[in-house]
């Protein structure tokens, strides 16, 4: 399995595209500014936004059974899936039920997460995703790389190509108006014809039983109000305890993802219209293991906005697919590692520690403190570099004792020799786009000892 | 007031001049300064790596050498960050985590504590000022430009008391400069690109040397800059605030 730092040495390979990927998303980064900085109490929505969250997260299976108990009330057939395996279960036996084998499907994460569409299709189910970036990654066969903008690794010929081949688009057609075009006509015919609509949900209001999904595109409410059957899926950390929570997370949720004021559409659905079925699953999939976990509980404040994917120098400069998991960047990093810490273990360490992240999310997660965290726990836990580990060991020694320090460093300064920037030589990684400074002639300590003692 | 002065370990050894420039810069504001030779990390480089546990040496060497002391100087953001954060020992953690509140970043230190309003230095040159980001964003030394905030800058400030300098305007005033410890060389693909784009930034503003608050952001744009026989310089902040004899550098 290849590891974030040898996914993102091939994308960088070509580096014109990383510096438009880095722009690209730098862009979004400033839009977000804007939007936010006009807000004169911008960070205070943040803190009230923490705080609602942490409100819920302290007391999340009283607001479950609050929110099953009126969602229930108001028609909504409400189930739990432990996993992603039972959730996708789930659905797959609602379709079963009514005989459908064809899904439109808007923006899920948590579908992602649960490789939902493979399944489906492994069952002879045909998934049609209508959100354009996720419909443009669907028929290239590629996972999203970003969880707002799925295909913002994709340029506009690229995505031309795609669809001369898919939808029958003009070849060498890149006019984003013409292109789509194509994808709306082709999606209003799967719209018109799929009896059942999978939806996800940004909120879930727990006093009203009523759910919240956000979409600029307004394909969720395309499919759902066209489809007999409507599945939304959710992590069960999606709650706010009332409908008035909401006006504190609309207002950010976009600011912080693309800097609009707010989603284009914001559509409230709380019960089934008639002859219609609404089905609730909620999902925990590893979600009550993090809100066990002290250092990593705030994790699943997590609104979704992809901030922290914009702002990371990182991410912006190695690609979301480097990140081999649904959610990538900061956010996906202290994630992913609660699913499967061994095939994540390099994630935590795809970072800088720079912070940006925790400063640009809405609901303040302290995102680079938790990478650091989970740094500890997954060398702890027996997944790190042996290499690595007596790396560590030799250079802990000599960094404890004082005189072998003194001794290490007069050879020629070979303290850092257990450091990452070693001996110049082709194997060691600094070398092979940097220089090391000239080691001086004498260190401080000893230039201290000639001139003030 | 006494006041120790901590040279993380790369700084002893490879960068002795921004170490005697923070030396004498306090010397200048009448402090007695004392330097505990047995000295050598914070202990970052392992606990960035996620091997916090094998710290407790350097802690305790750390907390032997500076038990005493009113006030903790050192030249880096990030180690005064890492201990700030994380300084604790097994024996003597009390006064480890008294410690904590004792540590000082060198520009922290001059404008909060000694208040400095005026110094004797001229740098009559074109300066980048890199915002590490452990100083900025963790020590916050300067305002972050996510935040909807009133702008400030602590060694921004300083830097305005020395005659000449002249600060370029970057377009992105605030983004890391890929370092990040062992990420240097564990992600040096990114880390490298990160490093070029930052230094970039500086060239095309016209910057004729980068300055920071922390050296290994330094010693990573050096070592592009190096590579690529670019004419920009790196200096330590301390170097520039101390008045730099143009022949040192």
């Amino acid at each position: 399995m290849k590891h974030h730092a040898d996914l993102a040495e091939v994308f960088n390979k070509d580096e014109e595209r990383v510096d438009w990927h880095d722009e690209t998303l730098w862009w979004v980064r400033q839009k977000r500014d804007k939007a936010s900085h006009q807000i004169p109490d911008w960070e205070e929505l943040r803190e009230t936004a923490s705080q609602i969250k942490l409100n819920v997260l302290s007391d999340l299976a009283n607001y479950l059974e609050q929110f099953e108990k009126q969602a229930i009330a108001n028609g909504v057939t409400v189930h739990w899936a432990a996993d992603a395996k039972e959730h996708n279960q789930i659905v797959h036996a609602i379709l079963q039920e009514h005989g459908i084998t064809q899904m439109v499907k808007s923006k899920s994460m948590l579908t992602e997460e649960c490789h939902l569409n493979h399944y489906l299709e492994e069952q002879g189910i045909g998934v049609i995703d209508s959100d354009l970036g996720e419909r443009i990654v669907q028929l290239a066969n590629e996972p999203p790389s970003h969880i707002v903008l799925p295909c913002i690794h994709k340029k506009k010929e690229e995505i031309g190509e795609i669809f001369h081949e898919h939808l029958g688009s003009k070849k060498g057609e890149d006019d984003p108006q013409i292109l789509t075009e194509t994808a709306r006509t082709h999606l209003r015919s799967t719209f018109l014809t799929r009896k059942a609509a999978l939806t996800g949900v940004n909120f879930a209001v727990a006093e009203t039983g009523e759910f919240v999904v956000c979409t600029n595109e307004g394909n969720a409410d395309m499919g759902a109000h066209l489809a007999d059957v409507h599945i939304a899926s959710m992590g069960i950390e999606k709650l706010i305890p009332q409908r008035k929570h909401l006006g504190v997370f609309l207002r950010l949720l976009t600011r912080s993802a693309t800097g609009q004021p707010i989603t284009t559409y914001s559509s409230h659905f709380k019960k089934p219209r008639p002859g219609q079925q609404m089905h609730l699953i909620l999902v925990d999939n590893g979600r009550s293991i993090q809100l066990g976990r002290e250092d990593f509980r705030n994790s699943l404040k997590c609104i979704r906005c992809g901030a922290c994917m914009n702002t990371c120098p990182v991410y912006r400069r190695s690609g979301g697919h480097s990140y081999h998991t649904a959610v990538a960047g900061p956010i996906g990093s202290i994630l992913a590692p609660n699913l499967d810490m061994k095939q994540y273990a390099d994630l935590p360490f795809a970072s800088t520690l720079c912070g940006s992240c925790s400063n640009v999310c809405p609901v303040k997660i302290d995102i680079h403190d938790q990478l650091y965290k989970w740094r500890q726990v997954i060398i702890k836990e027996g997944y790190g570099d042996k290499k690595k580990t007596l790396a560590m060991q030799a250079m802990a020694f000599t960094l404890s004792n004082p005189s072998a320090y003194r001794i290490a460093g007069k050879a020629g300064r070979v303290v850092m020799k257990y450091a990452p920037f070693a001996v110049n030589n082709s194997l060691n990684p600094w070398y092979k786009q940097r220089d090391m400074p000239k080691p001086p002639k004498q260190s401080f300590g000893e230039w201290y000892s000639e001139h003030r003692k | 007031m006494k006041v120790g002065l901590f040279i993380p370990c790369y700084v002893d050894q490879f960068y002795p001049n921004a170490a005697i420039a923070t030396l004498e810069l306090l010397e200048k504001q009448g402090i007695a300064v004392g330097y505990p030779a047995r000295q050598t990390c914070c202990g970052q480089p392992m606990a960035n790596s996620g091997y916090e546990h094998l710290t407790e040496g350097c802690n305790s060497l750390f907390v032997d050498n500076f038990a005493g002391y009113d006030y903790i100087v050192t030249p880096s953001g990030s180690c005064a960050l890492h201990l700030k954060e994380h300084l604790h020992t097994k024996k003597n953690n009390g006064v480890a985590l008294g410690m904590r509140k004792k540590i000082y970043e060198l520009t922290e230190f001059l404008t909060d504590v000694l208040k400095v309003k005026k110094l004797d230095a001229k740098f009559p040159h074109r300066v980048g000022l890199h915002q590490s980001c452990h100083g900025q964003r963790g020590l916050k030394l300067a305002q972050m430009t996510e935040l909807t905030a009133a702008p400030f800058s602590k060694p921004a400030a300083l830097l305005g008391m020395v005659e000449g300098v002249e600060l370029v305007p970057l377009t992105r005033p605030d983004e890391c400069c890929g370092f990040g410890g062992t990420f240097c060389v564990a992600e040096e693909a990114v880390s490298v690109k990160m490093g070029k784009d930052r230094v970039a930034d500086h060239e095309q503003n016209g910057a004729e040397y980068i300055t920071a608050a922390d050296l290994s952001c330094l010693m990573h744009m050096e070592g592009i800059l190096h590579r690529k026989n670019s004419s920009v310089k790196v200096i330590h902040i301390a170097e520039i605030l101390n008045g730099v004899k143009e022949e040192v550098v």
